[in-house]
């Protein structure tokens, strides 16, 4: 999307607006540099090349969101100052998807219980009052309905696979089961912007997220873990120690060579 | 050895009005995974609006050595093209 | 049924002819093996290849550098697939080919085996490695073989992004701050000579030359094709302002073309057999995503065939 053609919304605050779209690229950039650490190590080239068009498509949509938030801020501020030079607190990504590529189950878990959440969420932005958010969300809908395609086939594929893939399946969803409850849960930013008509309803979107997560596993085979207890803090800019290595590679050549165009 | 993917071949029609072509091949284990595996690996650059997967197994070919008997008849049948045809050259629309 | 020697003599007369020989075409068993090595090494390259440049994938320095590279590094898997496509109208596996790499038994481009230290390696790697990969695969779209020759069509035609992407990289480092030129600099002091490596040995001392020219495997020469690209390199080193690190580089009026130093081959054939800085990581890496994959496989295998089983009892129901 063309820096120029963005329709800047001066209905609300612009920094809290900012501060909401930055937010709402946070889980995609997070999952997105997950995805592209897999670059070259998938488990067959068609899977490889399958998983780095996801990357690519939540690189696309961070850009889109970060290139919408620059021009809401300052001179100063580009879409990549706002990727690259925040503190750890300051990103706000759900803990889900900072979690680490330890096997190809817990890839496909965690794409799979995330793209639930966003293909809703964006059903949801498609209605925002703010016309770029309904745009971006327009867009990335579409290849979010395929992402959540693909990651619903090979959970079902590797549930239902072999023993082997069944019980590394099952792991991998019993590890990362306690950390979507944080997808529903509205921050007060997210309140907020869902008062002004701008953010999305995420109260509402738990139960059909529930249904539907738990409707494809039990499709998988697989059991739905019955501990209830949750893991959260993503939202507040408390994390995993994960993250922390995150953003050491994903900062790297900004942190190491401040100030340089590239 | 372990079993593996089976091949298929991916025909792509890349825009409407115009037919499939095939344009290379893939490992896939089913047809849903090998529909899939297609749209990402050969539609990247918007190559296509439609895919056709067929299992490479399922397709019967000829035979090199029968070309002769199979393609070799048709090369003296001239009076099948309109070149053939000696007609003036003042003759239109036709 | 026609003797061998009628049928080696009408497959080198279509070869004569430039007629493409296909699959399913008689060809002599020597031809078939010369290919498979051929073509295999050449897609063991593309995916051994995305090693070095995915390193950086994670620490890339902007989004917009981060896609580029990433979309790039998709593409070597892709153009990897293509190549084991071919090889396998050839009757041999993916999973033997991956075999052969994984015990040494395939080469590949031994170029990969250097390390990617600096961002300003992806801009030397896009512009020099795929630069010289390119005038190879150029080539390459006119070769007998049929399905090689239609993939490197494709390959030719999705590649023409790749070496811009690199030298979009070394412009903006050679028009940056003093560290970013130095990171320029350094960057082509150690990807010059392994990159005219990358052509292969002298034609006095390639092996195979003789053989793949004749039944136009290879158009050109090794010696031809590494002037043709020094040729065209240097004035683009030029352009940015970056001075090529062979003190013997010169133009040479009479032949219109660059005089340049001697090649280190010693250092070429220790690299090719395994002596490099990365041969070990870069294949343990390969190997670790191959065999750690397997259960993958396997089980996607497995829920085909419940899937078929299940459909087939509901029909008979």
């Amino acid at each position: 999307m063309n820096n120029e053609q963005l329709i800047i919304n001066n209905a609300v605050d612009k920094a809290v607006l900012a501060d909401y779209i930055t937010m709402l690229s946070d889980n995609s950039m997070i999952l997105g540099h997950r995805l592209s650490e897999l670059c070259g190590h998938g488990p067959s080239l068609e899977t490889d090349i399958a998983l780095t068009n996801i990357s690519l498509d939540l690189f696309g949509q961070v850009r889109m969101y970060l290139q919408y938030a620059a021009q809401l801020k300052d001179e100063e501020t580009t879409e990549d100052t706002l990727a690259f030079l925040r503190y750890p607190n300051q990103y706000r990504n759900v803990l889900l998807v900072e979690q680490p590529n330890t096997d190809f189950a817990y890839i496909i878990a965690r794409q799979f219980f995330f793209d639930a959440y966003h293909a809703l969420l964006l059903e949801e932005l498609k209605q925002s009052t703010d016309e770029t958010i309904r745009a971006i969300a327009t867009k990335s809908l579409k290849e979010v309905s395929y992402h959540q395609r693909f990651s619903s086939e090979w959970l079902k594929r590797l549930g239902d696979g072999t023993d082997i893939s069944h019980e590394k399946m099952q792991a991998a969803v019993d590890h990362l089961y306690p950390y979507i409850s944080e997808l529903c849960e509205a921050s007060p930013l997210e309140l907020e912007m869902q008062a002004t008509g701008i953010g999305a309803n995420l109260a509402q979107l738990k139960a059909a997220y529930f249904e539907r997560v738990n409707s494809v596993l039990e499709e998988a085979t697989l059991t739905i873990p019955e501990n209830k207890w949750t893991q959260s803090g993503g939202k507040k800019g408390i994390h995993t120690e994960h993250l922390g290595y995150i953003l050491a590679d994903f900062q790297y050549m900004q942190r190491v060579y401040p100030g340089m165009e590239w | 050895m372990k079993k593996q993917w089976p091949i298929w071949e991916v025909f792509i029609r890349s825009k409407n009005g115009l037919e499939h072509r095939h344009v290379g091949s893939l490992h896939a284990a089913d047809a849903t995974m090998a529909m899939e595996n297609a749209r990402d690996v050969y539609t990247r650059r918007s190559e296509g609006v439609s895919i056709w997967v067929v299992e490479s197994k399922h397709i019967v070919a000829s035979n090199p050595s029968e070309s002769g008997e199979l393609f070799e008849p048709a090369k003296d049948k001239v009076y099948r093209h309109p070149t053939f045809y000696n007609l003036p050259d003042e003759l239109k629309h036709m | 049924m026609q003797n061998i020697a009628a049928l080696e003599q009408e497959f080198e007369s279509k070869i004569e002819r430039g007629i493409s020989i296909e699959p399913k075409d008689w060809m002599p068993e020597k031809y078939r093996k010369t290919h498979i090595r051929q073509i295999s090494q050449h897609a063991h390259s593309e995916i051994v290849g995305m090693l070095p440049e995915g390193n950086w994938i994670t620490r890339a320095p902007s989004l917009r550098r981060k896609v580029a590279l990433l979309a790039k590094v998709q593409d070597e898997a892709g153009h990897g697939l293509y190549l084991y496509s071919a090889a396998e109208t050839l009757g041999i596996s993916r999973d033997e080919l991956f075999e052969q790499l994984h015990s040494g038994k395939a080469k590949y481009s031994s170029i990969f085996n250097y390390p990617t230290l600096s961002w300003a390696d992806m801009g030397a790697i896009g512009w020099l490695v795929d630069g010289a990969a390119i005038i190879n695969q150029v080539m390459l779209t006119r070769t007998s073989y049929g399905p090689y020759a239609r993939a490197m069509v494709r390959i030719c035609k999705e590649e023409s992004f790749h070496q811009r992407q690199g030298y979009e990289i070394m412009l903006t480092l050679s028009k940056g701050t003093p560290e970013q030129k130095q990171m320029a600099q350094d960057s082509l002091n150690r990807w010059w000579w392994p990159s005219l490596m990358m052509f292969g040995p002298t034609d006095a001392e390639s092996t195979h030359t003789a053989q793949s020219m004749k039944w136009k495997i290879k158009l050109k020469t090794n010696d031809e094709l590494r002037q043709q690209f020094v040729d065209i390199t240097v004035p683009q080193a030029e352009i940015l302002g970056l001075t090529i690190p062979d003190p013997d580089l010169k133009w040479n009026e009479e032949r219109e073309q660059y005089d340049f130093g001697a090649i280190d081959w010693e250092e070429f054939w220790q690299v090719v057999k395994g002596h490099g800085p990365c041969n070990k990581e870069r294949i343990a890496a390969r190997k670790n995503a191959f065999e750690g994959g397997a259960w993958v496989r396997e089980a996607a295998i497995a829920h085909a065939e419940k899937k078929a089983a299940r459909t087939e009892l509901k029909k008979a129901v």
